[in-house]
């Protein structure tokens, strides 16, 4: 893997890396490292700031903050892990088709396209979740949808870049049949863009859930969890900052170690594009 | 210190080191203790192949490094400043020291007019009163012989042909009135027709200006056109220096030498001599001299020391130990002549009747109101019968449709009308339609190879592809015969598992031979396949196409807008203008008189590495944005237009025998008289 060694070699590739390993592992390790129970209230310690028994204080309940704020990426992160291959996954798959395509079908689609990446977001996702109401079960599909909508207009404009060259012309002028030069002569050449934007959806689909958590339509409590921490704290800011700030450090340095790693992706594999498409 | 004077060079470059530092830790030099001293008023040629270093040099004496470069030693002056130390060098660039860098034509800014960006140069670089900036525009416009230059001013790039965005470009840095012009590559890129006006147009502004010039260029016909001093530069050195008189005529050094034989001869159906080898990578350079590993004089000595610069036999200054044997040298005219095909007097084995092809899109109104298609196709009325072994050079500036009529043969593109016929069965118009069985027998090569390769396919996959698809090879049988493949293009099997991005240019385009005479076809299509390589590379590749199809009887079509490639190639010529046929016929007899005017044009600018050969500018330098819609396709830039008739009616076709065709108003007797007056 040329493209991950190189991106490694970048100091914000192996800063983002790391970031995110770490985030990984905390995820997965977190139920067996944590000092207390996650729901385990006690009165008497409410708002105690950090000292040696609570690390990072605790919250309006008397919780462990540090305890919470380890355990409140799972959800975040499973979620989006399994959206974010879905999402790239059929986006590729209908930009691809209509980069190759082309045509009417291809004028149609991407004005569709370009009216879902118009609405707000924010307006998408509660329209599903007022409809279908909210939970892991509908967000995992809801943001695979909607994210895949951006990775369409990617991968379409990757394809019709890599179309327009003379190794396909030479492809399709041997004889090869369509589905053969999708996949040995298109395919590897669009991964690097798809990885790119892998990256990038993960990140956005990452803050979309925590937000969405936030408003009360993501994980429902007691379950800890980044945004609904957010959301708790932030009444009691002037008296309990600690309580705010475990998470937001927490959802930031995950967020911003993605960016890093999808810039030095990006770098790496040639494709220095501005990386702030609408989300 | 004195003062800027006669006897201070106006640039001059001594004992000048420049490289970068590998990962490994090793100091690799780009360029090795160049010294080359500018005068006022001279012109001075830079030339070697890609890599040697010569742009590096150009931007060095602008006191601008590449990024990752630094200086390892040595100076560069300008008129006594250090142009390597900060202070008051940003006063000199732009101004008394202007560079034109490759493709600036092209890098004019799109959305701005012609007008604007000169006085932005003159804003920069110019003492003259804002007031007088309008007017001066103007005479600038003037100055590089751009027609109506008041009107121009009003102009976008993209209105302007390739040749007149460069002399845009040269217009902006005369803006500063500089002391020194430095021009990397100027004219690659142009068609021979507007790089001869370029060219003249260079030589003419430094006679007439005073100005000196350095020209950075790998085509020596244009150095020996524009330069009265030329030095050849060898992975980072100068390696022979003196006139271009000296230089070109009595070469002392065997580099010299052997890029002078490589260029291709209008004269005769000579194919070229190769430079075999390809030149040390950075830092590769062992202590003796650096061009002995494909030196045919090297011996013990040359390996163990590297030679200064001593006065030459042949004039000038040489870095060759054996500079006397050197001048002994064969040079050009000494390539193998090419041996005629004998023809079985068979039918054809391709066949294009009436082709015509278009890009316009038919709007759906168009469809509902019929209205007529294209009436003036980018081809139109291609008509030719390519014989088994054959090869037919087809000839036209960019944009005449080449690469269009290859693509239709191909399948690629569908024709307007016309039909093709493979072997005396009608060919389906695109791939599709068509079985694997004829697609085999067709095959494509491509211009580029950085285009035409996969980037991420190994060698292996990428010869596998056609081994697969047309005889289902696969395992050691599909290796073996990949290895016998490369070895037919003068590649080891070791090339297999290696990506594109790991071989030289020329290395890269073998395989793309390669991977097309994998398939045994009848027919190879060649676009510019050499026009994207060095001329040493160029004639090896040249080579190995001739002996492909000799040995195999392949027939070729070869595309090419160079006619001294073409003439050593081809055995049958077709002349494109605009996607009409203006000329064909044997090869011989397009080469000689009478010509199609067009024809005459192009034979008349190409150049020559030889200090007394002038091209001669006939073809006016226009623009056209697509062939006329009535009469002669070349009537806007004809230099024997005859009037009304050129305008309104088709050019009837004169055969003047033996398959010789001139599609002209113009009689070929009148022709041949007027040509052959001086
Ligand atoms: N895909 C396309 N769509 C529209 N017009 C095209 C297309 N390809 C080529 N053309 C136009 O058709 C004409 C012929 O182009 P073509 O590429 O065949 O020329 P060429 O002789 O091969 O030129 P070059 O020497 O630059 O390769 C040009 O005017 C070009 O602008
Ligand atoms: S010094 Fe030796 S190796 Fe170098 S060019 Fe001269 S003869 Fe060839
Ligand atoms: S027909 Fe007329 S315009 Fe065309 S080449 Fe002949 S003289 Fe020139
Ligand atoms: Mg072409």
């Amino acid at each position: 893997m040329g493209v991950l060694r190189r991106m490694l070699a970048r100091p914000s590739g192996a800063i983002g890396f790391a970031f995110v390993l770490l985030h990984l592992a905390a995820a997965v390790l977190s139920p067996w490292l944590v000092p207390y129970e996650a729901t385990a209230i006690d009165a008497a310690l409410m708002f105690a700031p950090p000292d040696a028994a609570h690390w990072l204080g605790t919250d309006q309940l008397g919780r462990d903050i540090l305890t919470r704020t380890m355990l409140g990426g799972r959800e975040a992160l499973l979620v989006t892990l399994i959206a974010t291959p879905l999402a790239v996954g059929w986006g590729a798959l209908v930009g691809i088709h209509l980069g190759l395509a082309g045509g009417r079908l291809d004028d149609v689609l991407m004005r569709v396209v370009d009216a879902v990446l118009a609405l707000p977001w924010i307006l998408k996702m509660l329209v599903i979740i007022v409809t279908f109401g909210a939970g892991v079960t509908v967000l995992v599909p809801t943001l695979a949808f909607f994210y895949g909508v951006p990775v369409i207009r990617v991968a379409r404009a990757a394809t019709l870049g890599v179309v327009a060259r003379d190794f396909i012309s030479a492809a399709r002028a041997r004889g090869h049949r369509p589905g053969a030069i999708v996949r040995r002569e298109l395919l590897p050449n669009v991964l690097d863009a798809l990885m790119v934007e892998g990256a990038m959806r993960w990140s956005w689909m990452l803050l979309a859930f925590s937000s969405l958590s936030f408003l009360g339509f993501g994980v429902a409590p007691p379950t800890p969890d980044w945004g609904l921490m957010i959301a708790d704290s932030r009444s009691f800011m002037a008296i309990a900052p600690w309580a705010a700030m475990a998470p937001v450090l927490a959802l930031s340095t995950l967020i911003i170690g993605i960016n890093f790693v999808a810039d030095a992706l990006a770098k790496a594999v040639g494709l220095d594009r501005a990386l702030n498409a609408p989300h | 210190m004195k003062i800027a004077g006669d006897d201070v060079p106006l640039i001059g470059i001594t004992d000048l080191s420049v490289g970068f530092t590998t990962r490994a830790g090793v100091v690799a030099p780009v360029l090795r203790n160049i010294g080359l001293v500018v005068r006022r008023g001279e012109t001075v040629g830079l030339v070697g192949e890609s890599g040697s270093g010569k742009s590096t040099l150009a931007l060095v004496a602008m006191g601008y490094l590449k990024a990752g470069l630094r200086v390892l030693g040595g100076g560069v002056r300008f008129a006594g400043q250090d142009m390597l130390a900060g202070d008051g060098v940003a006063a000199i660039r732009g101004g008394r020291l202007a560079l034109i860098p490759q493709n600036a034509g092209q890098a004019l800014t799109p959305t701005i007019r012609i007008g604007a960006q000169i006085a932005e140069a003159l804003r920069l670089h110019s003492t003259l009163p804002r007031a007088d900036h309008a007017a001066r525009v103007v005479e600038l416009l003037a100055r590089v012989r751009l027609p109506t230059p008041g009107a121009l001013v009003t102009r976008y790039p993209h209105e302007l042909s390739g040749g007149q965005q460069q002399r845009v470009a040269i217009a902006m840095a005369l803006a500063g009135e500089p002391e020194a012009l430095l021009l990397d590559e100027p004219t690659t890129g142009l068609d021979v027709t507007t790089q001869a006006h370029v060219l003249e147009l260079l030589r003419d502004l430094a006679a007439s200006s005073g100005m000196a010039m350095v020209y950075v260029s790998h085509d020596l016909g244009a150095v020996a056109r524009v330069c009265a001093r030329v030095a050849v530069m060898y992975a980072g050195e100068i390696v022979a220096e003196g006139s271009a008189r000296q230089i070109l005529r009595t070469p002392s050094h065997p580099y010299a030498r052997g890029l002078i034989a490589a260029i291709p001869v209008l004269g005769e159906a000579r194919l070229p001599v190769p430079l075999d080898g390809r030149p040390p990578a950075p830092g590769a350079v062992g202590e003796g001299c650096s061009f002995a590993p494909r030196c045919g004089l090297a011996e013990a000595g040359c390996l163990t020391a590297r030679g200064a610069l001593v006065p030459a036999p042949g004039g000038g200054v040489v870095r060759c130990r054996r500079a006397d044997a050197a001048v002994r040298l064969p040079m050009r005219r000494d390539g193998a002549l090419r041996l005629a095909l004998e023809f079985d007097g068979g039918g054809g084995v391709l066949g294009l009747d009436a082709i015509a092809v278009s890009y316009a899109r038919r709007s759906l109104w168009d469809q509902i109101t019929r209205a007529p298609r294209d009436a003036a196709p980018v081809v139109d009325g291609i008509t030719l019968t390519l014989r088994p072994g054959e090869t037919i050079g087809l000839v036209g500036e960019s944009g005449s449709g080449k690469s269009t009529i290859l693509k239709s043969i191909a399948g690629l593109i569908g024709p307007l009308r016309g039909s093709i016929d493979l072997a005396g069965v009608a060919l389906a118009p695109r791939v599709a339609q068509r079985d694997v069985g004829v697609l085999r027998r067709v095959q494509l090569i491509f211009q580029n190879p950085d285009e035409s390769l996969n980037p991420r396919q190994t060698i292996a996959e990428i010869l596998a592809q056609p081994l697969g698809l047309y005889f289902g090879l696969s395992g050691a049988a599909l290796r073996a015969r990949s290895i016998e493949l490369l070895a037919q293009v003068r590649l080891g099997g070791h090339y297999l598992d290696r990506l594109p991005a790991q071989l030289s240019g020329g290395e890269k385009q073998r395989v793309a031979v390669a991977r097309a005479f994998a398939a045994d076809p009848d027919v190879v299509l060649c676009d510019e396949v050499t026009s994207a390589l060095d001329v040493s590379v160029q004639a090896a590749v040249l080579g190995l196409l001739d002996d492909l199809r000799r040995e195999r009887r392949t027939a070729c079509i070869f595309v090419s807008h160079d006619l001294g490639v073409v003439r050593a190639l081809a055995d049958r010529v077709v002349v494109l203008y605009q996607g009409r046929i203006c000329e064909s016929g044997p090869a011989d007899a397009v080469y000689g008189l009478p010509s199609h005017p067009y024809t005459e044009a192009l034979l008349g600018a190409v150049l020559e590495p030889d200090p007394d050969h002038a091209p001669r500018l006939l073809a006016a330098d226009i623009v056209e944005h697509g062939p006329p819609a009535r009469g002669c396709a070349f009537q806007n830039r004809c230099h024997r237009r005859l009037g009304g008739i050129c305008a309104t009616d088709a050019p009837p076709a004169h055969e003047i025998g033996d398959g010789h065709v001139i599609r002209c108003h113009i009689p070929p007797a009148t022709l041949a008289a007027a040509q052959a007056a001086p």
